[in-house]
């Protein structure tokens, strides 16, 4: 039966690509498909994309791929991104620059269509109302603020590109799954409604998505059991003709693959097991089976597919105000006490100056920054340290940079033993994310391939 | 008996805007039922008082010896406008296996 195997690149922006080495070098794998974009993502390259139009796509993806490149193109090893971000076209035009630069031709394609920011008056009028997904609240509430709205699109146009001969297919916003389902279709034949296979090929996708967290990482079980994270290997998938599946990584690798590593992976970023919906296929998890087949493989089988939703999911991200915040850390003894009394100092004096706020939050590193109420306060006397933590949140950077000015004189006029004053930290832009839903058919018209050789 | 879950269970957390999910996992059979029984979406909403502002639904996903908790309004409004240190809420998780449960 015939099969097709597909290594998990990047887990997000920032992530590590020497993993990838492995599954290419020892791997046997025919394709990489790598997930450069989180929620938070766009928020990032929204950025990017305001202080230069030529920028908005993840810039780790051209030197992972000029890295990459001369380990896949002798193996015939081909790539699949969302690097395209906010925009895929400049991503095309700097990757096919760099290819020509260093006398490499490949087939380079690009999907588009996924932005709807421009469209977003239309949509309204055709009558969608581009309510909020969880809250209903009404978009008029943030309309004007908007920066960028990217709708979730699926893995057709990335098989239309590997259709067309692309050997790097670069995307903006798709289902992360996607990427991965896009080489099971080309290479397998599945149709478009083969819902148990699709659902399969997702579940796998969603599997490979997250890098090491399938492998060992960020794994909430016995994590000392894990060995070797520092060369942690990615997850690799071979899956056949019927939707079979088995997840492995290549061998020599650090990491774990096995039921306790998988089903954390399967429910990440998951609500309903019984609808994961994308764009592709209503998928059921709670009919899919890992069965441990080989140290370090899992067979996965059983996803079962309902018809693809009718309507398509939007992100937008708005404009919500801008972060300042500031630290301190005090030394024992009375750490935390003394944190929390510069806390009450630091807030009495931002009434003073007139700080206006809409949000303040007070937090105790080494003691309670992560967990919040649920630290337990059992030791809380005698830390060793704590680091007074204060994060609010303002109209604008000027008005949040003066939480900053008040943190210094605590030196010298506050409580005692302090350390690592490292400096004050610049106010930061925050983005609120918008989820809505739209019919599939008034965004998959705007949806453009194109394939080109460099 | 009371046992805290971390001695029972391991668990993951993950965000999609102000919602996050924590998916506990049992060792067994018995464990699962336990966990059914024991680690209910309202002591889970109660539990998460302070830091969870919305409703919190509960999946039982028996193939995988799973509950998948579904908590709204968890993540100060979405992982990109939070002020908390633990922005995308990957440390619900351990904060959930600090729950105490009859067993």
């Amino acid at each position: 039966m015939k099969s097709v195997r597909i290594a998990g690149g990047l887990g997000f922006y920032g992530d590590s690509w020497r993993p990838i080495k492995a599954s290419i070098e020892r791997g046997n794998v025919r394709y990489v498909a790598s997930d450069h974009l989180a929620e938070l993502t766009l928020a990032i390259l929204q950025k990017d994309r305001q202080r230069d139009p030529n920028l908005g796509y993840t810039r780790d993806f051209a030197p992972m791929l000029l890295d990459l490149l001369p380990l896949a193109i002798p193996r015939g090893v081909k790539f699949i991104l969302n690097a395209g971000g906010l925009n895929p076209m400049a991503a095309r035009e700097v990757l096919l620059g760099a290819l020509k630069k260093f006398g490499i031709k490949l087939k380079v394609g690009v999907v588009l269509g996924d932005s709807v920011l421009e469209r977003l008056d239309e949509l309204q009028e055709s009558g969608i109302s581009l309510a909020h997904m969880d809250t209903g609240a009404e978009i008029a509430t943030v309309r004007d603020r908007l920066l960028f709205a990217s709708a979730y699109l699926g893995a057709r146009p990335l098989v239309e590109a590997l259709d067309a001969g692309a050997d790097i297919v670069l995307t903006g916003r798709v289902a992360d799954a996607a990427l991965f389902l896009a080489p099971m279709i080309h290479e397998l034949g599945w149709r478009w409604d083969d819902w148990d296979k699709l659902a399969q090929g997702i579940v796998v996708g969603h599997l490979l998505e997250c890098s090491g967290q399938a492998t060992g990482g960020n794994f909430g079980g016995d994590w000392r059991s894990i060995p070797d994270l520092a060369h942690i290997g990615y997850p690799i998938a071979e899956v056949w003709e019927n939707g079979d599946a088995v997840i492995s990584k290549a061998p020599g690798t650090g990491g774990r693959v096995n039921f306790d590593t998988l089903r954390e992976q399967l429910f990440y970023e998951v609500h309903d097991p019984h609808h994961y919906l994308t764009p592709d296929v209503d998928v059921d998890m709670t009919t899919v089976h890992l069965d441990e087949i080989a140290p370090d493989e899992v067979r996965v089988i059983g996803a079962t597919g309902r018809p693809a939703p009718e309507l398509l999911k939007i992100v937008a991200g708005y404009e919500d105000g801008v972060m300042g915040q500031a630290m301190l850390g005090y030394a024992w003894p009375d750490a935390l006490a003394k944190a929390q009394s510069a806390a009450e100092i630091i807030k009495q004096q931002m009434v003073e100056v007139g700080l206006k706020t809409e949000e303040i939050v007070v937090e105790y590193m080494g003691f309670n920054s992560i967990h919040g109420p649920l630290a337990d306060s059992m030791h809380a006397k005698e830390l060793n340290e704590v680091y007074l933590r204060i994060a609010v949140r303002c109209a604008d950077k000027k008005e949040a940079a003066k939480l900053g000015r008040l943190f210094p004189p605590l030196a010298l006029s506050g409580p005692p033993f302090i350390g690592g004053a490292g400096g004050m930290i610049e106010p930061r832009g925050l983005l609120g994310i918008w989820p809505t839903l739209a019919p599939r058919s008034v965004i998959e018209e705007y949806i453009r391939v194109s394939v080109e050789e460099s | 008996m009371k046992k805290q879950l971390v001695e029972l269970a391991h668990a993951r957390s993950g965000d999609k805007g102000d919602i996050a999910n924590i998916a506990l996992f049992a060792p067994d059979w018995t464990t699962y039922d336990l966990f059914v029984r024991e680690v209910t979406a309202e002591r889970v909403r109660t539990h998460f008082e302070g830091i969870v502002n919305g409703k919190v639904a509960r999946y039982e996903v028996p193939n995988v010896l799973a509950l998948n908790f579904v908590m709204h309004g968890a993540l100060n409004g979405g992982a990109s406008r939070s002020l908390r240190s633990d922005a995308l809420g990957k440390s619900l998780s351990s904060a959930l296996l600090r729950m105490e449960i009859e067993v």
